[in-house]
Parts: C-alpha cells; structure tokens; sequence
C-alpha cells in the first residue's frame, strides 16, 4: 500500500503546475496507469481524497487511462500484447522479457481555474 | 474513459503535461548509480516477502565473503534494528533505514544513508529492502542488480501471484533449500514458474543454513564486482 505517497508525488506536481499557470484551483488529475505500474486503482482514488484534503486540488476528480502491457519478440520481430502475467508471443510461442509498455506511471493532465 | 474537458466549466482549461509521478524517484536513482559507478561499488538490492531468509542469506554471505570482498549492508524495515544487530556480528559496516509507515525504500534514502559508509573502503553495497513483493518494484534505488528471494516455505507459485516485482529480477534466488522434503517442495515446478514470469533471471538454489549451493551464489557475486568494479 504505497498509493498515498505516489498520489501526494501526483499532487505536488499538479499543485506547482497551477501555481506556475496562475490559477488557484486544481478540478481534476487525468493519469496513465500502466498494468505493471503495481497500484491499485481503487487505493489510488482512496489516496487522492486523503492527500487533497485542505488543499488548492480538494475534492478534485481522477480520470484515470489504463495502459496495457506491450512485448516485442526478438524471434518475430513484432510486438504482442500478452493476455496473462506470462509474457508469451501469440506467434513463436517465444517467452518475452522486453517490455516495452506498461509500466507507466504519469501525470498527465490537469484541469485548472 | 472520461475525459477532464467532457463536462468542464467554461472558466476551467486543461494544462497537458508529461509527468513520470516517480520522475524525482528515478533521477536521485540516477544520481545514486552514478556515485556508485565512481566509487567502483557493486551495488545489489535485495527484495523478498518478509521472512523469506533475507537477513540470513546477507548474515552468512557477508561472513564468508569477509577474507577478499569489502562489503556492507544498508537495511531498510518499518521498525527495530533487529536485523542489523544480526548483520553487525560479521564486523561489516551496517546501515539501518527505519521507514516507519512506508513499506518501500526510496533513492533518497539510500542517498542520507551512504553518507554513513566510507564508499571508497567498499566492493560491494547490498541494500536489503524491505520485506514486500509489491512496493519496492517500481523504486529504482540506483543498484547495479537485483536479487529477489522465495523461500521452498512459501511454496512454488510466488512469482505467479507476484509478477511484477519477478519481472525486475536479475537474479532470483530459491532459498532455504534445507526445508524443501519437510515442505514437499516441487522443486522443478518453482523453476518453471520463474522461468515462464521472469525469463531474464538467473536462478540460484541455496540454502543459507547448510551452505548449500552458496558457492554459485559467491562466484555471481565476485563476477559483478570484476565487472562493475
């Protein structure tokens, strides 16, 4: 349960991003969320009422883009989305360690008055 | 997906950004790799779930290492210094990091923490994490490798329940291999599941009591230290 943190991390960003944009209040957070990030979405919405609360982001919506894991197959040369933890190719049967998406974390929007 | 415009105030706007949340996490990691590329350390991090032979596997490592490898320890748990009390009794330099609540280190803290080690006097660094198989996956603390543990005690489907913390592993290493008929161990079963979540690890059978298979364990250790040193 690590959420809080990452989610108070979020919101000083947001909050200093505000602050250099001029405005005074932050209305909602839009974040990618990678399936190997290792959050839990629902902690993360829990987390983000605890770390907004007397602050310029209170109350604030999340909307939150889930990113799906991307492999590349050095065998087909070709990228494949696993269905399961186990990261075969669909194709050569190949076991991928070579992820190239899914492990996103990011920030990336902000709503703002 | 919603998105923050679909039903916005005409006096709010949407700032676009491209923000990594862990962005000040990766560059003191960054920071930290650098420093430990200087100074020639060898630097390993060491995850399991809690109770999976971490402290025993450093304890023992660090005592039969001690005739031609400089080594020390940087310790991370929520509270007490019980296992660098254990860890000191090799006469290695030890570091305690109590993180009280957080249940994972951080760069940062690895960063206060080798202010209290003479780098230079050092060959390798083990920082052993704290005791979970979910946080510490996504905190880069700047190693040069990492090394996750699953004890035959805690049967042969961890990497299965936990894969994301297994696909980070350089090496993964199956402890307490002494237990392994008390427990039933398939020991073929726990090497296909590693090698089907974790295919870039190396596996390492040991058994830090009987000192069992801690040969392989030594002689991986000792080729990071000629090639990262």
């Amino acid at each position: 349960m690590h959420e809080v943190g990452l989610m108070q991390e979020a919101l000083l960003i947001a909050l200093a991003q505000a602050e250099r944009n001029g405005a005074a209040r932050v209305h909602a957070l839009t974040m990618r969320i990678g399936a190997l990030a290792g959050v839990e979405v629902e902690a993360l919405r829990l987390a983000l009422q605890v770390v907004t609360a007397d602050t310029a982001a209170e109350g604030a919506a999340l909307h939150l883009e889930a990113v799906p894991v991307c492999c590349w197959c050095s065998e087909c040369e070709c990228t494949f989305r696993p269905n399961d933890s186990v990261f075969r190719c669909p194709h050569c049967h190949h076991l991928s360690d070579d992820i190239r998406q899914g492990r996103e974390f990011d920030l990336i929007a902000v709503e703002i008055s | 997906m919603s998105e923050p415009g679909d039903s916005m105030q005409p006096s709010h706007r949407v700032l676009h950004l491209h923000e990594r949340v862990l962005g000040r996490n990766q560059e003191q990691a960054a920071l930290n790799r650098e420093l430990f590329r200087q100074a020639g350390v060898t630097v390993v991090n060491v995850l399991s779930a809690p109770g999976s032979g971490k402290t025993a596997l450093l304890e023992r490592t660090l005592t039969d290492l001690k005739s031609d490898v400089r080594a020390a320890v940087i310790v991370g748990d929520l509270a007490t210094d019980n296992d660098a009390r254990r860890l000191c009794r090799s006469g290695a330099p030890i570091v305690q990091i109590t993180t009280g609540t957080l249940c994972h280190l951080e760069a940062s803290m690895i960063a206060r923490a080798w202010n209290e080690l003479d780098l230079a006097a050092l060959d390798l660094l083990f920082i052993e994490n704290v005791g979970n198989l979910v946080c510490p996956a996504a905190f880069d603390l700047g190693e040069s490798l990492r090394v996750v543990l699953t004890a035959v005690t805690e049967g042969e489907d961890k990497p299965l329940k936990y894969p994301t913390l297994f696909k980070t592993a350089n090496i993964v290493l199956v402890t307490k291999l002494e237990l392994a008929d008390a427990c039933g161990f398939d020991r073929s079963a726990v090497r296909k599941n590693i090698g089907e979540i974790a295919p870039q690890a190396e596996i390492i059978e040991l058994s830090a009591r009987s000192g069992h298979g801690m040969a392989a364990w030594y002689t991986r250790m000792r080729g990071l230290i000629h090639a990262y040193g």
